[in-house]
C-alpha cells in the first residue's frame, strides 16, 4: 500500500502576541491509502493542529509533509485548496453547514470549485446522500435536520469528490451518544466500501479501541 | 468556480440581507440618479441657450466696438450713422444692416408703469434678427428718416402697461415724451438670463434725440451667405478701424458665440456632474463598509468554502461580485429614478432638463466600476483569510 499522507518530523509554533507556543513537536507518521487511524489525547495536546496539517489546510513550521504524493512546502495557497478539493474530505465536530442551503447543495459545494456544471453536481450530491442514508433529504435546510442528519451531510460533503482520505476531528462531540454510535458506524462502512482512509479525532477508549490503530498525542509529540 | 455561479451566490448573498443590502444600494442610487438629474439640467441648459442664439437669425455677423472677449468691460462706442452708412455700403445692401441704441427707460400708459430696454433701432431689424409681431406692425423706413415718435412694444411691457386692452394706436410715455403704438411683438420668453419681452423698439432717429445721443451701441449684418460670413467681417471691420484709428472692432459670429456659450454651460455641466459624483463616491464607501462586515459575518462560511477547495481567487472573485452586483442594481435603479426625475424637473418645471445617453452610460459605468473599487479590499481580505483560523471563528 503507498502512503496517502506522510509527515516526518513535523512541527507547528503558533505566535501569539509574541509568544511562541508550540503546538507539535516533531510529529512523524504515515496513513496509508485505506487506513482506519484514531488519533486520541488530552484536549490542547495538539490534534486538532494535526489534523489541519495533515488536510492542508495549515503548513508546518518545519518538518516534511506529503499529501497525496505532493510535497506541501512547494505549494502555494491556490494549490493547496486544490489539493483539499481532489485529495482530502474534512468532517468538523461543529458540521459547518451553510446555513440557507439544501443539503444537497451542501454537498455539492466541493464540486462547484472543481468547475462542475449544476446538473451534475447534483446528481454527485444526491447519490452520496443516498449513500449516507439521506437520499428522502435532499431539498432539507440545515436547520430542518437533526444534529445526527446534519453530520452525516457533512459527510457526504466530505466524500463527494471521492477523497484519499476523510479527516473527522471529533465529529460525535455534538451529538448524543446513540447517534454518535450510528455516525461512526458509517464512517467504518463507508472506509470499508470504498477504501477511503480515515483519521478520526476521539475521546471514547471504544470507539478508538474500534480503529485498525491508534495514534495517542501528547503535548504536541506521539507517544 | 464558474462565473455564473459565482453570481448565484453573490445574489443569493445579497438576498440572504434584503434590507441591509437595499440600504446599501440607495447611497449609489442617490448618486447615480444625482448625477444624470444635474448632467440632464446642465446640458438641458445648453441646448436651451444655443438654440436660442440660433433662433435669432442664421448669418449673423455682429459687429461692437473693442475686443470680444469674456470679462472685458465693454468700450465706450464711437460708432455713429454715419459708419452704418459706410458699413452698409461694404455689405452692398442697406436691408441686411441692423443697428442698436440702447437705454433703460421707464414706459408710461395711464397710471401703468414698466422699466424696459428701449432700443433705437433701424426699419431692417426683422429682416436681419428673427422676431416675429404679434399685431400692428414694425417701423418704417419712414419712420426712421423723420425720426417719428412711434414704438413697437415687448409681449411683456404691453402687458404690464395696457393689461388687455389693445395697444395699437394708443399713447405711452417712453422717458417723459409721448409715442404712439404700432405694434408688438410676439412672445419670447428669456434668452441667456435677459427679458426678451421687456424690450421697445423706436426709431434710432428718434432715440438719438431721446437719449440726448448720435452713439450706435453695436451693428447686425446678415450676409449674404455662410461661406462669406468670415471675409465680409474682415471687410467691415477694416472699413471702421479705416474711420476710427484708435478704436479696435470685432466682428463675431453666432457661430463663434456659440462656441464660449457652449464652453462655459459644457464646464457648468462638468462641474454639476463632479458635485453628484461625490454622492456616488459617498454611496461606494458604504458599500465597502457592507462588504467588511458581510466578509465578518461570513467567515466561517469562508473558512469552509476554502477547506472544501476554494481558492483566494475564488473567494475574492465571490465577494468582487457581491459589491459588484450592489452597486450595478443600484446604478440601474439610479437610471431610472434620475431619468424619471428628470422628465419630472422638464414637464413641470421651468429647468430644462435633456437626457443624454452618454451621461446614462457614464453614470452606470461609474457604478460599476464603484463596487470593483470599493469591492476590492473586502474581496481581498476575505480571500487571503487564513482557514483554520476562519473555522475557529464565532
Ligand atoms: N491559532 C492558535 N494560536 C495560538 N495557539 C493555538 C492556536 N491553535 C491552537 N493553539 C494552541 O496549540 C495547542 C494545541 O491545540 P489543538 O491542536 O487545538 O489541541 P487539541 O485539538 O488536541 O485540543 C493548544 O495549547 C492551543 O492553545
Ligand atoms: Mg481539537
Amino acid at each position: 500500500m503507498t502512503a496517502a499522507i506522510e509527515a516526518t518530523g513535523v512541527t507547528r509554533t503558533y505566535e501569539l502576541d509574541g509568544v511562541r507556543v508550540p503546538a507539535l513537536r516533531g510529529v512523524s507518521l504515515t496513513v496509508p491509502e485505506g487506513d482506519y487511524v484514531a488519533l486520541v489525547g488530552p484536549s490542547g495536546s495538539g490534534k486538532s493542529t494535526l489534523m489541519h496539517l495533515l488536510g492542508g489546510l495549515d503548513r508546518p513550521t518545519s518538518g516534511r509533509l506529503v499529501i497525496g504524493g505532493r510535497d506541501v512546502s512547494r505549494l502555494d495557497p491556490a494549490d493547496l485548496a486544490r489539493l483539499r478539493n481532489e485529495t482530502i474530505g474534512f468532517v468538523f465536530q461543529a458540521f459547518h453547514l451553510l446555513p440557507r442551503t439544501s443539503a444537497v447543495d451542501n454537498v455539492a459545494l466541493p464540486l462547484v470549485y472543481r468547475g462542475l456544471g449544476a446538473r451534475q453536481r447534483r446528481a454527485r450530491a444526491a447519490a452520496m446522500l443516498e449513500r449516507v442514508g439521506l437520499g428522502h433529504r435532499l431539498g432539507h435546510r440545515p436547520n430542518q435536520l437533526s444534529g445526527g442528519e446534519q453530520q452525516r451531510v457533512a459527510i457526504a460533503r466530505a466524500l463527494v469528490t471521492d477523497p484519499a482520505v476523510l479527516l473527522a476531528d471529533e465529529p460525535t462531540g455534538n451529538l448524543d451518544s446513540a447517534t454518535g454510535q450510528s455516525v461512526l458506524a458509517l464512517l467504518e462502512a463507508l472506509n470499508a466500501d470504498s477504501g477511503v482512509a480515515v483519521v478520526l479525532v476521539t475521546h471514547d477508549r471504544e470507539v478508538a479501541a474500534r480503529a485498525r490503530r491508534q495514534i495517542v498525542l501528547r503535548d504536541g509529540v506521539i507517544v | 468556480m464558474r462565473l455564473a455561479e459565482a453570481w448565484r451566490v453573490a445574489l443569493d448573498a445579497l438576498r440572504a440581507n434584503r434590507l441591509r443590502s437595499l440600504l446599501t444600494m440607495l447611497g449609489v442610487v442617490i448618486g447615480v440618479a444625482a448625477v444624470v438629474v444635474l448632467v440632464a439640467i446642465g446640458t438641458g441648459t445648453k441646448r436651451k441657450v444655443e438654440s436660442q442664439v440660433e433662433g435669432l437669425g442664421s448669418n449673423l455677423l455682429i459687429v461692437v466696438p473693442g475686443q470680444v472677449t469674456l470679462g472685458s468691460a465693454p468700450s465706450v462706442s464711437r460708432l455713429s450713422l454715419a459708419d452704418v452708412d459706410a458699413v452698409s455700403r461694404v455689405v452692398g445692401d442697406r436691408s441686411r444692416v441692423a443697428v442698436t441704441v440702447a437705454s433703460g427707460e421707464l414706459v408710461r400708459a395711464g397710471n401703468r408703469e414698466r422699466f424696459a430696454t428701449v432700443q433705437g433701432v433701424l426699419e431692417t431689424t426683422p429682416a436681419v434678427f428673427v422676431r416675429s409681431l404679434g399685431r400692428g406692425s414694425y417701423l418704417t423706413r419712414s419712420d426712421v428718416d423723420t425720426g417719428r415718435r412711434v414704438a413697437v412694444l415687448g409681449a411683456g411691457v404691453a402687458r404690464a402697461v395696457f393689461g388687455d386692452r389693445d395697444p395699437i394706436g394708443q399713447q405711452v410715455t417712453i422717458a417723459g415724451v409721448r409715442f404712439r403704438v404700432i405694434g408688438v411683438f410676439a412672445p419670447l420668453g428669456q434668452s441667456l438670463g435677459v427679458d426678451r419681452d421687456g424690450e421697445v423698439h423706436i426709431p434710432v432717429t428718434t432715440a438719438h434725440r431721446l437719449f440726448g445721443t448720435t452713439r450706435i451701441d453695436g451693428i447686425a449684418i446678415k450676409a449674404p451667405d455662410r461661406e462669406r460670413i468670415n471675409q465680409l467681417g474682415d471687410q467691415v471691420v477694416a472699413t471702421l478701424r479705416d474711420r476710427h484709428p484708435e478704436t479696435e472692432f470685432s466682428a463675431v459670429t453666432q457661430e463663434q458665440i456659440l462656441g464660449v456659450l457652449g464652453d462655459i454651460l459644457g464646464v457648468l455641466t462638468g462641474v454639476l456632474a463632479a458635485i453628484a459624483g461625490i454622492s456616488l463616491l459617498v454611496g461606494g464607501v458604504g458599500v465597502s463598509n457592507i462588504m467588511l462586515v458581510s466578509v465578518r459575518e461570513r467567515t466561517r462560511e469562508i473558512g469552509l468554502r476554502k477547506a472544501v477547495g476554494a481558492r483566494p481567487r475564488d473567494i475574492g472573485v465571490q465577494f468582487l461580485l457581491e459589491a459588484v452586483l450592489l452597486t450595478s442594481i443600484g446604478g440601474a435603479a439610479g437610471m431610472a429614478l434620475g431619468v424619471g426625475t428628470a422628465l419630472v424637473v422638464q414637464a413641470l418645471s421651468p429647468i430644462p432638463a435633456a437626457i443624454t445617453w452618454w451621461s446614462l452610460a457614464l453614470a452606470f459605468g461609474v457604478s460599476a466600476a464603484v463596487g470593483i473599487v470599493f469591492g476590492v479590499v473586502p474581496a481581498q481580505r476575505a480571500g487571503r483569510l487564513d482557514p483554520v483560523v476562519a473555522l475557529r471563528s464565532e
